[in-house]
């Protein structure tokens, strides 16, 4: 039995970055760039399976690996946009052991400041079935009990 | 709510439900315990909101009862943290390091 649910959601993030918006745009292009930042050395990815980036419009970008908890993460991007050192839209899913958590359309915008570039990342998803996600839940019960571990540990237990 | 989890035995019916949702029977085979001091357990846990049950014919099923929005709106925020720590790894990649100057050698950044 599988409970369906969406939930939409957005956020946006931004940064300045010292460095020239041809620069910045390049550290998306760029497979060898972008894979110092986006997947390796990422601190939710235990392991990184494979990792492809084919930068155009219409092109695929795909993630795999496991999560701390052993879980599969999978991610699959398609370039919808493009504008050299301007502007890349995005759309993509995330799958935890399978399961479509999310799919998302996700804009970046740079443009020179003072400082160097102003980065703005836009991120609209449909959040799905987020109660019936197995891997969330036993994640979510996990979380609660390590709370709950070091609550009891910190001399709450009596 | 802590007390509910405070016992080891109604923890891992919890961790168990975090799998699915079980029967009651399911739920008490692994403990060696008479059946109604596990519905002894598992009323504790349904009374303080942490599991529902649902009884068809003979079989009651209990099942995991998070918060739907909490839940959701936790997986929105990872998102979201996930993102900035990219975004601030990236910082790192476009900030030459300290005393370093940048790499005079010129790199092949010939797009398409």
């Amino acid at each position: 039995m599988t409970d369906r649910s969406v939930v939409h959601d957005s956020f946006t993030i931004e940064r300045i970055y010292p460095a020239k918006p041809k620069r910045v745009f390049a550290a998306w292009a760029s497979h060898a760039e972008k894979d110092r930042w986006f997947g390796e050395g990422d601190d939710f990815l235990a392991v990184t399976d494979q990792y492809t980036l084919d930068f155009r419009i219409g092109g695929h970008e795909r993630l795999d690996g496991k999560l701390p908890g052993g879980q599969t993460f999978g991610y699959d991007a398609v370039y919808q946009d493009i504008v050299a050192d301007q502007r890349i839209v995005a759309s993509y899913d995330v799958r935890i052991d399978g399961r479509r958590m999310s799919v998302s359309l996700m804009t970046v915008e740079v443009a020179a400041v003072p400082e160097g570039t102003r980065l703005v990342l836009t991120e609209q998803g449909a959040f799905l079935d987020g109660l019936d996600s197995n891997a969330q839940r036993v994640e979510g019960a996990r979380d609660s009990l390590d709370q709950l571990g070091g609550y009891l540990s910190a001399g709450h237990g009596g | 709510m802590l007390h509910a989890l405070a016992d080891p035995t109604r923890r891992r019916m919890i961790e168990r439900l975090g799998d699915g949702p079980a029967s009651v029977t399911a739920l008490a085979a692994p403990f060696p315990m008479s059946l109604p001091a596990v519905v002894q357990h598992l009323r504790l846990l349904e009374g303080c909101g942490l599991i529902a049950s649902e009884k068809v014919g003979r079989v009651r099923t209990c099942r995991l009862e998070p918060d739907r929005l909490d839940t959701v709106q936790d997986w929105i925020a990872d998102r979201r943290r996930t993102w900035e720590r990219r975004l601030d790894r990236l910082g790192d990649v476009l900030t030459p390091e300290t005393g370093t100057p940048p790499d005079p050698t010129p790199t092949e950044e010939s797009p398409g």
